[in-house]
């Protein structure tokens, strides 16, 4: 049986004006969870299965679970809408949208925790899903979504939509909480994690976008109806974002255990007259996959089990015009320039990376300089402070392991054996 | 040069709105950088000693802070701060030649502005666009797919102060500063303009309306 397409967080993109109140609808789903106890909610999540939609997959629920409770200190629910991870691009499109889901999510979400004070870090660069972000939330304000005794319930709620500045970092949880306490964004160390010290030193939940904005559609349609959707361990819809050489890029509301075969069937293909080389299956820090990995189940355990892992589902794909060695040389620029700083594994360990990946794309390395990069992956792995390093080992390891061959041909020709202006938008007209 | 009185006294009204909406005032530095921003089209000393002096921390922290985020700009960025996106995905579907020839046309490099100060250049990392690919951005609004040519032809419009139109976003763009202050978390009025969602977004939803697929009942 192949798998269809399950729109949910993306049913009303298409609608005129599905950013506002009025084509959303009322927050039904919050009014029932506010009528609700705070801990039945945090169990119909758990019963749901949701995991986080951020890249970790931790348990949405459990993480609720964690936040202390009768502890005589604040609760804050942060949400990281931080996106940055190269090939990530879906809750941008979501919160430009469909604002009003996540804000719907939020006073649930901050309902079961019992906060009340709630914030969306959102990142700065994407100053029109701001605005809407704005809009949305005065909306809740003067429906009195948000305020004091929302519903009647009593229970009140500020939230703050606060803007980051720029630092991939900040998509780091506690790197997200430094920054929004006004610092430098750099991870603290864990433990304590956010649950028992996060914003202010207090209990904190940090959620992404998309699993915040999928929790009114748990409590409104019940955890069965959730769990009804996706494999086993992996339950429920995702957004599937496709980029690159496809004929159809976007944005693919499936559920979990997809694979990218059928996904690549509906967006019609790689670009004509071509054929995959290599893809990413959730952003640049997962391992790449090849061919060979079409048929995985897009999910936490099948991606994992194949060496890979799930992440944010943003499937980066490239075909045979693509070098791998300049890809992953851009990357690791990438990791190089956001590296935070703090911890010398990741700091060092990507500056150097890059210094040879440069001679290796310029065809002036030798063989022993794929066992440097090689070696200095070994050293940031597991060893850097957060995970910004070790996501800047996968595109080395992974790259080295299925196309050592196309590293070797580098140097052996003096140069890149590939012309970047086939792998263009416009290459082939 | 330091604020005339005018300006400090519009300055320090809109920072005390945004400071009174955190539980703790240092929470509030990120958005006053944008504030500041949004008035000297960069983070200028008279800046960054405003934001020490409102939050009551040392200059030398505010600083320390300002230079860690690549938004805050140590010198003026163009009334258009033009970006184009040079990450892996991008930078091969066509953003190194784009930037290329956008930087020989333009004649200025990364963080670099023209004479006259109407364009900045800047070489982005992934701005969560990537189905748009080659993505580029004006003053943070986005402008997909891309060309060498439409990329060449977006700036000399700009320059000559036609109108020009993000693909998803307002009827008409604001300057960098107007950017600034939206950032900082005081809104204008554009929320509404533009379409919920445009082209790639909207791909998956097309196929499932198409094949007649729906998320099940509950």
């Amino acid at each position: 049986m192949s798998t269809t397409l399950t729109p949910v967080l993306t049913a009303n993109w298409d609608q005129p004006n599905s950013f506002t109140l009025d084509v959303y609808g009322e927050y039904e789903a919050a009014k029932k969870a506010l009528g609700m106890d705070p801990d039945a909610v945090i169990q119909t999540v758990k019963d749901s299965g949701l995991r986080g939609r951020g890249g970790a997959g931790f348990p949405t629920g459990m993480k609720w679970g964690f936040i202390p409770q009768g502890d005589g200190k604040p609760h804050y629910l942060v949400v990281n809408a931080d996106e940055s991870e190269p090939g990530t691009c879906k809750d941008i499109p979501l919160m430009m949208a469909n604002p009003h889901a996540l804000v719907e999510g939020i006073i649930i979400t901050s309902y079961a925790i019992r906060a009340n004070h709630a914030f969306i870090y959102v990142r700065g660069e994407v100053l029109h899903v701001i605005r809407r972000l704005h809009a949305a939330v005065r909306e809740a304000y003067e429906k009195g979504y948000l305020g004091t005794d929302i519903f009647g319930s009593g229970y009140d709620l500020e939230l703050v939509v606060h803007s980051g500045a720029g630092a991939y970092i900040c998509g780091e949880e506690t790197a997200l909480l430094d920054s929004l306490e006004g610092f430098r964004g750099q991870p603290r160390l864990k433990p304590p994690f956010p649950a028992v010290a996060g914003l202010y030193a207090s209990p904190t939940v940090v959620n992404n976008v998309e699993s915040i904005a999928s929790v009114p559609s748990i409590v409104a349609n019940g955890a069965d109806w959730f769990a009804g959707m996706g494999t086993e361990k992996s339950k429920g819809f995702g957004i599937f974002s496709l980029s690159g050489h496809v004929t159809r890029p976007g944005q693919y509301e499936a559920p979990l255990g997809i694979t990218l075969r059928e996904l690549l069937d509906m967006a019609g293909g790689i670009r004509e007259g071509h054929q995959i080389k290599f893809w990413t299956p959730g952003g640049s820090s997962t391992p790449i996959f090849t061919e060979e990995h079409l048929d995985v189940p897009l999910d936490f355990e099948a991606v994992g089990a194949k060496g890979s892992m799930l992440g944010t589902r943003a499937l980066q794909i490239f075909d045979e015009t693509t070098c791998v060695v300049r890809t992953v040389l851009r990357w690791t620029e990438f990791y190089a320039h956001e590296s935070c700083g703090k911890c010398t594994p990741c700091r060092e360990g990507t500056y150097w990376l890059k210094q040879v990946l440069k001679r290796l794309d310029k065809g002036q390395g030798t063989e022993e300089d794929l066992a440097t990069i090689t070696d200095i992956a070994d050293n940031i792995l597991g060893r850097s402070f957060c995970a910004l390093g070790d996501g800047a080992t996968s595109p080395i390891h992974s790259s080295v392991k299925y196309f050592r061959e196309e590293y070797l041909k580098h140097f052996e020709i003096g140069g890149c054996p590939f012309d970047p202006k086939k792998s263009t938008l416009w290459g082939e007209q | 040069m330091t604020y005339s009185p005018e300006v400090r006294e519009r300055l320090e009204r809109d920072a005390k709105e945004i400071i009174g909406r955190y539980p703790k005032t240092r929470s509030a530095l990120l958005p006053l950088l944008h504030l500041v921003q949004s008035e000297d089209g960069y983070v200028s000393d008279d800046g960054q000693e405003f934001c020490a002096e409102l939050l009551g921390v040392s200059k030398a922290e505010v600083t320390g802070v300002a230079t860690f985020y690549t938004m805050y700009k140590r010198k003026p960025a163009g009334d258009f701060h033009v970006g184009v996106c040079i990450n892996a995905l991008c930078a091969v579907m066509g953003g190194d030649q784009i930037w290329e020839e956008l930087s020989e046309h333009v004649g200025v490099g990364h963080e670099e502005a023209t004479p006259d100060g109407k364009i900045s250049l800047e070489r982005l990392e992934c701005n969560a666009a990537c189905d748009f690919a080659p993505v580029m951005m004006v003053n943070w609004e986005f402008f997909d797919n891309q060309t060498p040519e439409s990329a060449k032809q977006l700036v000399d419009d700009l320059r000559d102060g036609k109108d020009v139109r993000p693909t998803r976003g307002p009827k008409k763009l604001c300057t960098f500063k107007d950017a600034s202050r939206v950032l900082a978390g005081l809104p204008d009025d554009l929320a509404g303009d533009g379409p919920s969602a445009a082209g790639a977004s909207l791909e998956g939803l097309k196929v499932a309306k198409a094949k007649g697929w729906k998320a099940p009942e509950a």
